[in-house]
C-alpha cells in the first residue's frame, strides 16, 4: 500500500497532490476527479498543518493512499492536537458577501467532494480517512 | 506561483500563474492588498495561467472583495477562469459573489 511520510508544511503540499494525484490518475479517475480528489487532500493536509501541529517544527505527517476497486483511500495520520472536520461549523455557502464565513471551506470542500470523511483520534494520533469512488 | 500586474485607466489587471495554495496563497493576498492599497479597488484577476487554487486562493479572493467593496464601484471580478477552478469555486458557492468574465477584453471594460 502507498505509504509516503511528509513534513507537516505548507511547502510540501505540491508533493502531497502529486501523491495522490498519481495514484488517481492510475485507478482511472477523470482529470476532472483527479483534480477534486488533489484539492480535498490538500486542504486535510492543510488543516492537519495549520491546526493540529499549530506551533509546532518539524512535525511529520504519514498520508496512505490506494486503490480497491473502483475506490480511492486517502489516509492521513498525525500526532497533533485533535482536529475532527466534523465539529468544523459548516460555512453558509449562500451567505452573501459581508456574512460569508472566512473558515470552515476547506472541510466543506472536502465533504462535498469525497463520499466518505472520517476522523478518529486516541492516545497515539489522529487519523483521517477520505473515499471516493470512480464515476 | 507567479503574479504580474497591469494597470489601465479604470482597474488593475493582476495576472495569477501557476498554482495558489496554502504555501503561495500570502504572496498572492500580500499582492491583492498592494493594488488596494495604492488606492485601486477596481481589480480583475486573470486567472488564464492559473493551474490550481485551493480554499486558501479563495479566501483571499474573498477577503479583498469586502475591501473593494466598501468604496464607490470598487469590486474584485475574475477573468479566464479555468474550467476546475470554476467548478470549486461554485462547489464554495463563490460565483455568487463574483463577476467571471471569458476574456480580459470584456473584463476591463466592465469598469
Amino acid at each position: 500500500m502507498p505509504k509516503e511520510t511528509f513534513q507537516a508544511k505548507f511547502e510540501y503540499l505540491d508533493e502531497i497532490r502529486e501523491f495522490v494525484g498519481a495514484i488517481a490518475t492510475q485507478g482511472g479517475f477523470s482529470d476532472k476527479e483527479i483534480y477534486n480528489i488533489q484539492l480535498a487532500a490538500d486542504e486535510a493536509a492543510s488543516n492537519i498543518i495549520e491546526h493540529a501541529y499549530e506551533g509546532i517544527k518539524d512535525a511529520l505527517m504519514e498520508i496512505t493512499c490506494n486503490m480497491e476497486g473502483s475506490t480511492i483511500t486517502i489516509s492521513m495520520f498525525d500526532k497533533g492536537k485533535s482536529f475532527d472536520p466534523s465539529n468544523v461549523k459548516q460555512p453558509d455557502v449562500e451567505a452573501d458577501l459581508s456574512e460569508r464565513q472566512i473558515g470552515g471551506l476547506g472541510v466543506f470542500l472536502m465533504r462535498k467532494i469525497m463520499d466518505d470523511v472520517h476522523y478518529e483520534s486516541n492516545s497515539k494520533g489522529n487519523l483521517l480517512v477520505m473515499k471516493k469512488r470512480r464515476g | 506561483m507567479e503574479i504580474s500586474n497591469q494597470d489601465f485607466k479604470h482597474c488593475t489587471l493582476l495576472a495569477v500563474k501557476g498554482r495558489v495554495d496554502s504555501s503561495t496563497a500570502p504572496q498572492f493576498s500580500q499582492a491583492l492588498a498592494d493594488v488596494a492599497e495604492k488606492g485601486m479597488y477596481k481589480i480583475v484577476v486573470d486567472m488564464t495561467e492559473l493551474e490550481y487554487m485551493s480554499s486558501a486562493g479563495f479566501r483571499a479572493l474573498l477577503a479583498t472583495q469586502r475591501d473593494c467593496k466598501k468604496y464607490n464601484r470598487g469590486e474584485l471580478i475574475l477573468s479566464v477562469v479555468p474550467e476546475r477552478i470554476r467548478e470549486a469555486l461554485e462547489l464554495a458557492g463563490f460565483t455568487e459573489l463574483f463577476k467571471l468574465f471569458d476574456d480580459n477584453t470584456a473584463a476591463v471594460g466592465h469598469f
